[in-house]
């Protein structure tokens, strides 16, 4: 049985219109004007126990809207879904004590009192035994490296310190379900990897099922196989993380090292031309294109290096959702659906 | 049932260490708040005309004499350190609006009895650090008091007390509880705290409002906040009116936490359905 199921699934928020100028304002306390915002439109997925899965998009895609479904925070306008068979909106306390809900914005240690005061109390609420609770605690705080500051006040540590405290907070009580929301959002790098090595860890000892957003691929690349990718409340891709490059990038980065400092001039014959930096030159080539320039520019210049990259996951996700933004403006008011964004995506680029 | 007892004790634990964070600034705001009673004192002397030559100590204002006057503004002050619930609506609204309200819909708790654990330790903190004012102003002003009733009133005091407390958080709760359906709730509560201040008892004992007014009052949950428990070791109920009002006073706590759940749970399917 899959772990989570999610189908047809909708989110519609009513938004309340504020409408410009007093006379108006005024107005609008009589008669209200909403408008409907479809965070999350007809979503369907299923992912399997102990999956780590990236929930990819850019922003207001309505990626914090489904983690919120799924773990009964909202409920959905449409649609079903189930997680080890809960629905999860109807907030049933044994599924409350089977997943685990991080924000990044938000925190919900106690404040003023050390980390380890909140995981005492964390301790009592999800009925944990005194034995595994040592133990866990002893796990979690050792991996996370913060044996050390568990009695430290929460508002004395570290963004970075109190996210894996967080963290800690989240996983006491063993979930089988872990909902991250952007958990490495304004850590810097050190702390991220930390953050990133800590869940590849925890979740491959644990098989521990994972649903991840963030805005950083690094995060996404260390820790997630497979990467579902949601564009203004559509689903516009399922699948291994490998393949979005494959995907929608149909160029790869040739770099050529040339033996002096004389650089070919009619080198954008086979693509874009990115960077010169003589000797060296980046060029954007067309997948199919790549051995006949190869072989071209071999056979024709003093190459004394040459090496060719994917793109990198950041940029071609940034140019999935810019694609796909201009996309639905052009189509805007000309009643296509937007359900099937892979066609017009590889024709456009 | 036992696991929810631990976990109450843990929550009231938890909470008492949090506020014994602040003790300093806490003992400090404790104590200004007993610079009042003394202007009051002074300003109900000037109402009396006690430092006139026309004033006599038998002088009665609808039945109370300057010392009943200060012994009732005592006692009021004292039966508020226990309705007085600063903060509570407030805190609800924010989380409601913040969001961090998260917490108590994605973890196995119940936000109402957290948050009444929650208040609960900052009451005993609170005692803690007020009680040798309260006893020193009450010793000080010995004088005004009538002297000691009976032992089944001071009993039907002590509980009209706790009712104070359960009634003064549970209209609290309430009221922060409306923010699910109006986000914005500080003028509300502003509103609720001046109602309040009136029909408690507290700026004025409510047997001094005309005949019809306290008619209506009578049947209103406020007078426990403040003005029941005062009239009470003022010797004005005798004791079959007091076994009546505290059933009383019992009841509204039940009907209250009713109305508290039902807004609690209505209040959170529609957090589901138009928030988040
Ligand atoms: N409570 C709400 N009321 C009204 N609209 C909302 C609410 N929450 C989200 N939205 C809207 O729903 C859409 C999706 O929001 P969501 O928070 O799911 O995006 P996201 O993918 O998490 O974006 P980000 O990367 O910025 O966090 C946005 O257009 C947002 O404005
Ligand atoms: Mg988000």
């Amino acid at each position: 049985m899959p772990a989570i199921e999610v189908q047809g699934l909708a989110k519609t928020y009513r938004v309340y219109q504020k409408r410009e100028g007093l006379l108006a304002s005024i107005g609008g306390l009589f008669r209200r004007e909403y408008k409907q915002v479809h965070a999350v439109e007809n979503i369907g997925f299923s992912i399997e126990t102990g999956e780590m899965v990236a929930f990819l998009g850019p922003n207001g895609a309505g990626k914090t809207t489904t983690l919120k479904l799924l773990s009964g925070l909202i409920f959905p306008t449409a649609g079903e879904a189930r997680v080890f068979g809960h629905v999860p909106w109807k907030r049933e306390n044994i599924y409350r004590r089977r997943f685990s809900l991080v924000m990044g914005q938000k925190n919900q240690l106690w404040w003023d009192l050390p980390a380890q005061e909140s995981f005492r109390l964390h301790k009592e609420i999800y009925h944990i035994e005194e034995g595994p609770f040592r133990e866990r605690l002893d796990e979690l705080t050792n991996l996370l490296e913060v044996v050390d500051l568990v009695g430290q006040p929460v508002r004395e540590l570290s963004l970075g310190e109190r996210m894996r405290m967080e963290l800690i907070a989240a996983l006491l009580h063993s979930p089988d379900i872990l909902f991250l929301d952007e958990p490495t959002i304004g850590l810097d790098v050190v702390s991220q990897r930390r953050v990133q090595e800590f869940l590849k860890q925890y979740q491959a000892s644990h098989s521990i099922t994972v649903l991840l957003t963030s805005h950083y691929m690094k995060d996404v690349e260390a820790l997630c196989k497979r990467a579902i990718i949601i564009n203004e409340g559509h689903i516009i891709h399922d699948g291994p993380l490998a393949e979005v490059v494959d995907r929608f990038s149909h160029h790869k980065i040739v770099e050529f090292q040339f033996a002096s400092n004389q650089i070919p001039g009619d080198l954008h014959r086979f693509g874009q031309v990115l960077e010169t930096n003589p000797p060296r030159v980046k060029l954007e080539v067309v997948r199919n294109q790549i051995p006949g320039t190869l072989a071209e520019v071999l056979a024709h210049y003093d190459v004394e290096d040459v090496s060719v990259h994917e793109r990198p996951l950041e940029e071609v996700i940034a140019e999935i959702f810019t694609n796909n933004r201009s996309r639905e403006n052009e189509t805007e008011g000309a009643g296509l659906p937007t359900e099937d964004g892979r066609a017009s995506l590889s024709a456009q680029s | 049932m036992w696991a929810r007892v631990r976990v109450n004790w843990f929550i009231l634990r938890t909470c008492i260490e949090e506020r014994l964070v602040y003790r300093g600034d806490f003992a400090f705001a404790t104590l200004v708040r007993f610079l009042p009673i003394v202007t009051q004192i002074f300003l109900w002397g000037a109402i009396y005309g006690v430092h006139t030559e026309a004033y006599s100590a038998g002088r009665k204002l609808n039945s109370y004499t300057y010392h009943d006057m200060v012994a009732y503004y005592l006692l009021a002050m004292l039966a508020r350190a226990f309705s007085s619930m600063p903060g509570l609506a407030s805190g609800i609204a924010r989380d409601v609006r913040e969001g961090t309200i998260k917490k108590y819909l994605t973890q196995p708790i119940d936000m109402l009895s957290y948050l009444f654990w929650h208040r609960m330790a900052h009451k005993l903190v609170y005692y803690f650090v007020a009680t040798a004012p309260f006893v020193l102003v009450f010793y000080l002003c010995r004088s005004y008091f009538p002297g000691w009733p009976d032992a089944f009133t001071i009993t039907a005091w002590v509980i009209s007390l706790m009712l104070a407390f359960l009634v003064g958080f549970l209209l609290e709760s309430l009221i922060g509880l409306i923010a699910f359906w109006y986000l914005e709730v500080s003028s509300l509560i502003f509103i609720f705290s001046m109602l309040n201040y009136f029909l408690s008892g507290h700026m004025i004992p409510l047997d001094w409002l005309p005949e019809t007014i306290t008619a209506v009052i009578q049947f209103l949950p406020f007078k426990y906040l403040a003005y029941f428990p005062a009239a009470i070791m003022l010797d004005r109920f005798d004791h079959p009116e007091l076994v009546y009002e505290l059933s009383v006073g019992m009841a509204w706590v039940i009907v209250l936490l009713v109305a508290n759940r039902i807004a609690f749970s209505r209040g959170a399917r529609r957090y589901g359905a138009f928030g988040g």
